[in-house]
């Protein structure tokens, strides 16, 4: 078997497509998360194939359904915080010869196969569809809510997991050399970091609204505060600190105004779901999460960065296509769980969500108003990657849980959680999902 | 600040074989008109892929914004932290950006709109570079 990437036609990338031919016809059910690490250790049973293992083995669990059950298999097959196995290190013959393996001797140590998986995973006896979204677990997700409700699969597992390797993050490779080829040295010659592009969006909406970095507190200690509510991050695991005002204002820049908690911290991770149609998910074991709409946007920057204007254009432009697909409004959403790993660009996703009625350059503002969990506007319940390290994951987790009402110590109560959106990454571009506690 | 050298690939050749001449070219497809930059192998706004050729371009911009590096992942440049990185946009297309570390302007006192001109510094392996200094105006 050969998996296929998801063609673009799975992805709503265009306005004016009306409401998901599929709306409230595929759900989610289980939900399943893999211990979190800051690095790997190199041990078999804690590599990246293995939490991936433990993570769909949990969603299968949660959602009570037969591994004989299971249909389909959507895998982001990119693993890497940044951390890559670099060229002509040994390979760590201990932990490959631990597992089936593929052609590929670091598939389930810096990557992920549906094969390797599958190998490895003999449960999955009827598994006929597999496919690749890659990138995130956003992008997986819109291909696997399309993939059911279109009927490739009825039963479906999706997972996005990560690897982390001893290094600091980014500095092998081309950037410890003394030389670049021509055509990355034009955009990498001048060493921005990753968040600097980031940085300069923000600083760039802090200039024309007035606006200022410290601003972004209450909702860093927000973020921190849900994700200490989050039993399966990494912030809650195993540094339970709260991130008040003082520490985060405090903290070193990396690419001023970008400062260190306002990029998200490289993790070991895996979470995994199981997916259905809402039929059969009537029988399963957690209450069903009707998905309404997938959304996606493919915009790239004219040049080298995107600048204010194309960022508020196309967040802009995703809010309508997130809402037009779901058929409801901004006033339906009883919560967001937008992307946030970089912090410093939430408020451009809220904004053009207009989450509660905000415009742009306001969320800044609402960041100073009651934001919790417990009360009217709830901002990124998950916490986010600010709350619980990087996966990009922790924000579709939380509007499952939320909806299902098991989030815990997280689960909001200044609203009734009937509706949810999670996605991103970047404002320019990214995928993202509508959920909703009922199917209509 | 020491860059990085260069080793030109064939799609940036010219832009790099200008570069030791003192000249900034810019990729401009001739069918819609528009300089791209970054460079690529097909026109983004054509759909047959353009027709592209490389054009000299006035080397005077503005900086449109900027920030600060405190924690940079190339080694050669860490020595040099904290520094400005800033874009440029160009006079001939401002749609069109380059990266700055904006030589003598001090850290974080960077004059965002203010007018500049390229200039051409030697990287680790003296391929020249094209960089930005403020001008008056
Ligand atoms: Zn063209």
């Amino acid at each position: 078997m050969t998996t296929p990437t998801a063609p673009d036609a799975m992805y709503r990338n265009d306005e004016g497509l009306g409401i998901w031919e599929h709306r409230g016809k595929v759900a989610a059910v289980g939900v399943g998360h893999a211990p979190t690490a800051r690095r790997w250790d190199g041990r078999p049973e804690t590599c990246v194939g293995a939490i991936t293992i433990d993570a769909l083995r949990k969603a299968i669990a949660d959602a009570g359904v037969a591994p004989d059950q299971i249909d389909g298999l959507v895998v982001v097959p990119v693993t890497t915080t940044g951390a890559f196995w670099e060229a002509g290190k040994s390979l760590p013959m201990d932990v490959i010869q631990s597992f089936n393996q593929t052609d590929d001797p670091l598939d389930g140590i810096a990557k992920l196969s549906a094969e390797w998986l599958l190998a490895n995973m003999p449960e999955l006896t009827n598994v006929q569809f597999t496919m690749y979204g890659p990138g995130c677990m956003s992008n997986a997700l819109n291909v696997t809510a399309q993939a059911v409700g279109d009927g490739l699969t009825h039963t479906c597992l999706v997972v996005k997991s990560w690897h982390n390797f001893e290094g600091r993050y980014y500095q092998g490779g081309a950037n410890a050399g003394n030389a670049l080829p021509g055509t990355p040295a034009i955009t990498q010659l001048w060493g921005g970091p990753a968040s600097y592009s980031t940085a300069l969006q923000f600083a760039e909406y802090c200039r024309k609204y007035g606006k200022h970095h410290d601003m972004m507190a209450p909702f860093m200690e927000n973020s921190r505060r849900n994700g200490l509510r989050f039993p399966e991050g990494y912030w809650a695991q195993h540094r339970p600190e709260e991130l008040g005002p003082e520490d985060y204002l405090a903290s070193r820049w990396i690419a001023k105004p970008a400062n260190l908690f306002d990029n998200d911290i490289p993790i070991m991770m895996s979470g995994a779901y199981l997916f259905s149609t809402a039929e059969r998910a009537q029988d399963m074991q957690q209450k069903p999460v009707y998905i309404l709409n997938h959304a996606s946007s493919n915009t790239r920057p004219r040049s080298l960065v995107p600048t204010l204007d194309e960022v508020e254009a196309d967040t802009a432009r995703t809010g309508r296509k997130i809402y037009e697909g779901a058929g409801i409004t901004a006033e339906d959403l009883s919560f967001e769980n937008m992307y946030d790993g970089f912090s410093l660009f939430h408020q451009f996703h809220l904004e053009g969500l207009g989450y509660r009625g905000i415009k742009f350059g306001e969320a800044l503002d609402f960041y100073q108003t009651d934001i919790s969990i417990d009360g009217p506007n709830p901002v990124s319940p998950s916490g986010g990657n600010v709350g619980s390290g990087r996966s990009r994951v922790w924000m579709h987790t939380d509007c499952i849980q939320q909806l299902q009402g098991r989030a815990g110590a997280r689960q909001v109560t200044g609203v009734k959680p009937e509706v949810g959106v999670s996605g991103g990454p970047m404002p320019l571009g990214g995928n993202y999902t509508v959920w909703s506690a009922s199917p209509d | 600040m020491a860059k990085q050298g260069v080793e030109p690939d064939e799609l940036t050749q010219p832009f790099w074989d200008a570069a030791n001449e003192q000249r900034l070219v810019i990729q401009n497809c001739v069918d819609c008109d528009r300089l791209q930059h970054p460079p690529s192998a097909t026109c983004r706004d054509c759909d047959d892929g353009g027709n592209l050729e490389w054009k000299q371009v006035s080397g005077r911009g503005r900086i449109y914004n900027y920030g600060v590096v405190h924690d940079c992942p190339v080694r050669l440049l860490q020595e040099d932290q904290p520094f400005n990185l800033a874009v440029i946009m160009l006079d001939d297309d401002p749609g069109v950006q380059m990266y700055s570390h904006l030589p003598g302007v001090p850290v974080d006192d960077v004059p965002v709109g203010a007018a500049v001109e390229v200039m051409f510094e030697p990287s680790a392996n003296g391929q020249l570079v094209p960089e930005w200094r403020v001008i008056d105006g």
